[in-house]
């Protein structure tokens, strides 16, 4: 394990070192895929359905494929009698043997199942000109029965596919000990239940999706320019839906601005770019619109649960029993089925709860499907326990605080592998030092006499403190733990790590950036291991043709599995050099020492070579030991043997204005522990980012449908992404508990703000409200609701 | 999001636009910052035939003077210039301040007060700002010049007392340095309001925003401020006589309530 205190200060491991990608990005030389043009492209403009729900009777396109620009129309049964693929877009996760799955075409054929759904396809010489004459396809359409909530998916009365007898998918148990779960609640002194909603949430990234697909019609290879986390993934994923040959296919993942998993799917748009460039013998493109976006990438969250809670009279939680029931949308998209299920094992929190009791069901809706959003599964887990304990703490009589002092694991001091009652084993935690920092960070002894005054002088804005202990799962995953959810995966990483002959150093990742840092990142863990500078380390990635192994970036994953593989791959060339140099000095391997980049011999540090001196060495081959291979190159494919556990302690403090309604988060202290940090400047804007998202579900964010299956906010003006004028300066701080599943001790942080900050936001809101009796708020606690709220709770009107 | 095909004219004088309009009559739209109509355009909400661009005119139609006690605008000067015009924030802060308000910088250096008020959405700002300090407008058309009055301009969603071809080309406010506020209440800074209140002249002028199809003066509050009625009596009647919209942000009781809210706090502040 590398402890961070002993890294270099000026360059590798633990050094807040400015972001090596930011000068082509603030330039604007860096080239997302809309900036990259293809002789010949065609733009494809999508009819899409207007109905939730309907059966397609006639498209008639010949209004549109006589106007000037208009290459061709297809709709989806044109396109299914042309062969164009050979299997429906993936879902990579059934998570139970029976699960129902409908087909899901890139473009429908006979029925629409929500609004968004492509019926057509224009392909078209400009973007203006695709988007003009796939307005004049007109679809007859026969509208059926539409489930436009889970509420209506679960009545079972309308069905969202008209061939199905229910709109259940599945029903997934996670029920260790269901009679030691019972005997908790029936010895319970207190027992809490109560029903939460998480709302739809639409990723919004800055940089929405695109495609562009350059056929090559004599050699038959395709390559596809996607604005996407999964490069490796779609590749594959793109040879079993089209039956094009694997090694055919090439994908390119740009400058990607973003993606917060909505980017991590086998979208129609990839399949029918391909599968048309192909067909036609022309480079075919696209990039949707923010109105597209919202009816057609999928969204987050979506899942009403129902937790229960049992607790002795002291406050401590004895059992827990969780049950969701979660809205799939329309379609199984890649993930869709599993986001739920990623959260199953983290009801129990950083709790020493003995007892979990988990259910899901799966239901389709004539939505837009949902898959993984930022946390996807876990800041829904993490919400709901820390709502829970709020609440129990309310019925005991105790702050928060106390009730989560009572319940850590090991009473908040340091442990390492702790099997949680949902089976997993926590790495490591030590959860008392993020508390205590946080509380006194925020000041919340100081805030709370505040807020004393403020209810005792009947101020219009009261006060609220909030607080959230956080667990996650990151590091995804161990490709057996994978394996036993029914997962179509692995998740291992691959890296190369080679020197060139001039001594610098290329890193092949088979992770994939989208905005987080990754080429500054691994460049500082080689500067660490190699004693170099990392100005002279080059990453390659997003590339399948120059880094053909890879499972991307999504789950917290990169630094924990593949940051650590680039690590290991480093130790590997390091190891070799060292075989060489003790050629070099006539001296055994074991003799050799290797300080700061340089090799010599224990004792005699006078005569010494640096590792980038023998780049050239290696290559050249002149004088190798006996039987080396010449090159200084090395892989690994690293498959982490347990996930990661990062956690921390958030506080969030919110005005109330009770005349209006109005919640304005004030200030925002946060005190994560993700184990080593490589860079703490990047650890920071994770966690920066984080907060705001999940304060953005808290308070602003939901996807609104109205009962037609219509949503009603579908532009960035209605759909409430908040900024930097809506947020409190944010304090960040860090507690350091390194890992025990992988050699660098590190966590993963790409989701951690997110899983925290919705619940301490919410749990401030309530704690500003509670002299109303006032116990609960649904998200987002916009002012209408919040007003509502109190005007029930006063029994009048306003 | 990608808009209809249009023609497209630049015009390089005042003339020049109005020949445009009279020449395609209810097909050509004005076009100024562009920032209010544009979006509906991508929308495909507005297809005009022909876009009429006098946002690079310049001349009486931009700028700022006060000429003994009238505040005269041209209609084409920006909200970033209301914003920060020393004039104005001598004769008129209310309406420098409201200014401020409008949507993000982007939108302030972009958008127009002539265009803000020719697109007469109950839900932008200057609107209701105008009424409250009883401002006159003047419009160009092949007939020459007219005067109409704020009370007389707003005429129902979206739509004013301009005919089709006529071009606002100047807003006249009186000096108002008496109490004022402006009480706008949003999720977002650039959002427009759910509800806003606009006092100018101490309760003397008293306009609503987005408690109806058009922007609203709130007579009733008025005629209570001017009989001596208390701050918090007065705003009781701020939602009387109106028919405020529901959205996704709140429906007609919840906008009559901020409306109320609103327009004490903006009382109390103005007479404060």
């Amino acid at each position: 394990m590398t402890a961070v205190e002993d890294a270099p200060t000026t360059a590798g491991i633990g050094h807040r070192m400015l972001r090596k990608e930011d000068a082509k990005l603030v330039t604007g030389e860096a080239k997302f895929v809309d900036d990259i043009k293809a002789p010949g492209q065609l733009w494809m403009g999508m009819v899409r359905s207007t109905m939730a729900h309907a059966t397609i009777g006639s498209i008639d396109t010949s209004e549109a494929e006589a106007m000037p620009g208009v290459h061709a129309v297809y709709t989806g049964e044109q396109l299914a009698e042309l062969g164009l693929w050979a299997a429906p877009l993936p879902c990579a996760w059934p998570v139970t043997e029976d699960m129902v799955n409908p087909p899901h075409n890139p473009v429908a054929v006979g029925e629409a199942k929500h609004v968004g759904d492509i019926l057509a396809v224009v392909l078209a010489e400009t973007r203006y000109g695709a988007a003009d004459a796939a307005e004049q396809v007109i679809v007859d359409y026969e509208p059926l029965g539409a489930v436009t909530s889970i509420e209506d998916a679960m009545a079972d009365d309308v069905m969202a596919h008209a061939d199905l007898t229910t709109n259940k998918a599945f029903h997934w148990p996670l029920d260790p000990n269901p009679e030691a779960t019972a005997a908790a609640f029936e010895n319970a002194a207190h027992v809490v239940k109560a029903r939460f909603i998480q709302q739809r949430l639409i990723p919004t990234p800055m940089e929405p999706r695109g495609v562009l697909a350059i056929p090559s019609p004599a050699g038959g290879e395709v390559t596809l320019y996607s604005a996407t986390q999964v490069p490796h993934i779609l590749k594959v994923m793109i040879a079993a839906t089209t039956g094009i040959p694997e090694s055919k296919i090439r994908v390119i993942a740009p400058a990607v601005g973003g993606g917060f998993g909505g980017k991590l799917n086998v979208d129609a748009d990839a399949i029918l770019s391909v599968t048309l460039a192909n067909h036609l013998g022309r480079p075919v493109r696209w990039t949707e619109t923010r109105s597209e976006a919202a009816g057609s990438s999928h969204q987050g969250r979506g899942q009403i649960q129902h937790m229960e809670a049992a607790a002795d009279a002291d406050g401590k939680v004895t059992a827990v029993k969780v049950h969701l029931d979660a809205d799939m949308g329309a379609y199984m998209m890649l993930i869709t089925p599993g986001v739920p299920l990623l959260g199953s094992f983290l009801y129990t929190g950083v709790y020493d709860i003995p007892n979990l009791s988990f259910s899901c069901d799966g239901w389709f809706t004539n939505m837009t499907p949902t898959d993984a959003y930022r946390g996807a599964g876990r800041p829904e887990a993490s919400y709901a326990i820390e709502r829970v304990m709020d609440m129990v703490a309310g019925e005991v009589g105790i702050t928060p605080e106390e009730v989560r002092a009572r319940n850590y694991i090991n009473g908040g001091e340091f442990f390492e592998n702790h099997e949680a009652a949902s089976t997993l084993i926590f790495d490591s935690g030590h959860y008392r030092p993020a508390h205590d920092k946080a509380l006194e960070m925020a000041d919340v002894a100081g805030l709370r006499a505040e807020q004393a005054r403020r209810r005792e002088a009947g101020e219009k804005v009261q006060l609220g403190i909030g607080m959230c202990t956080y667990v996650e799962i990151c590091g995804l995953a161990p490709s057996r733990a994978l394996g036993g959810l029914n997962y179509g995966a692995g998740g291992w990483e691959h890296a190369t790590v080679r020197m060139l002959p001039t001594g610098k150093v290329e890193v092949v990742s088979g992770s994939t950036p989208h905005g987080q840092g990754h080429e500054t990142a691994w460049s500082q863990i080689i500067a660490t291991k190699m004693g170099i500078s990392p100005d002279d380390v080059t990453v390659l990635h997003s590339d399948t043709a120059t880094s053909p192994l890879g499972l991307d970036t999504y789950g917290s994953r990169s630094l924990a599995v593949g940051g650590v593989a680039i690590a290991m791959a480093a130790d590997k060339v390091i190891d070799k050099a060292k075989q060489i140099a003790a050629h070099q000095f006539e001296a055994s391997a074991d003799d050799i020492v290797f300080e700061e980049g340089a090799f010599s011999v224990a004792g005699t540090p006078a005569r010494s070579v640096h590792i980038q001196e023998l780049g050239f060495a290696a290559f050249a081959a002149h004088d190798l030991p006996d039987g080396m291979e010449p090159n200084l190159q090395e892989q690994v494919n690293f498959d982490p043997p347990n996930f990661a556990f990062p956690f921390g302690t958030h506080v969030a403090v919110v005005e109330v204005d009770e005349e209006t309604g109005n919640v304005e988060l004030i200030d925002y202290t946060a005190v994560d522990d993700c184990g080593n940090q490589v860079n703490p400047l990047i650890v920071e804007g994770q966690v920066h980012g984080g907060i705001v998202q999940g304060a953005a579900q808290a308070l602003y964010e939901v996807a609104i449908y109205d009962d037609q299956g219509q949503i009603t906010n579908p532009s960035l003006m209605d759909y409430l992404v908040p900024s930097a004028a809506e947020m409190p300066s944010i304090q960040v701080e860090s507690t350091v508990t390194p890992s025990t599943s992988n050699p660098l001790g590190v966590k993963g942080v790409g989701e951690a703000g997110t899983i925290g900050s919705a619940a301490a936001v919410i749990n401030a809101v309530c704690d500003a409200l509670s002299p109303h009796g006032i116990t609960d708020m649904e998200m987002p606690a916009t002012p209408w609701r919040v007003r509502r709220a109190i005007e029930a709770a006063e029994g009048g009107g306003s | 999001m990608i808009p209809a095909a249009f023609d497209y004219v630049r015009a390089a004088s005042a003339d020049e636009a109005l020949a445009v309009l009279a020449e395609h009559g209810e097909d050509a739209k004005l076009m100024a910052g562009g920032h209010s109509l544009i979006p509906l355009m991508k929308f495909r909400l507005v297809t005009p035939g022909v876009i009429v661009d006098v946002g690079g005119l310049n001349g009486d139609l931009r700028g700022i003077s006060v000429d003994g006690d009238t505040v005269r605008i041209g209609a084409l000067t920006r909200h970033s210039e209301l914003e920060h015009s020393a004039e104005l924030r001598d004769a008129c802060p209310m309406l420098a301040h409201v200014a401020s308000l409008v949507g993000d910088p982007a939108v302030r250096h972009r958008g127009t007060i002539g265009g803000s008020l020719a697109h007469a959405d109950p839900a932008s700002d200057l609107p209701a700002a105008a009424i409250a300090l009883k401002a006159t407008l003047v419009a160009r058309g092949p007939n020459g010049e007219r005067e109409i009055g704020i009370d007389d301009f707003f005429t129902g969603f979206l739509e004013s007392a301009l005919a089709p071809d006529e071009l606002l080309t100047e807003i006249r406010v009186p000096v108002s340095t008496g109490g004022w506020a402006y009480e706008k209440f949003n999720r977002r800074a650039q959002d427009w309001a759910i509800v806003a209140a606009a006092v100018a002249d101490g309760g003397n002028g008293v306009a609503l925003v987005n408690m109806g199809s058009t922007p609203l003066r709130a007579a009733g509050v008025e005629a209570a401020v001017a009989s001596g009625a208390s701050a918090s009596d007065a705003a009781a009647a701020a939602a009387d006589g109106t028919s405020p919209p529901t959205d996704n942000n709140g429906d007609a009781e919840y906008r009559s309530h901020l409306a109320r809210v609103l327009t004490g706090r903006a009382l109390a502040a103005a007479s404060g």
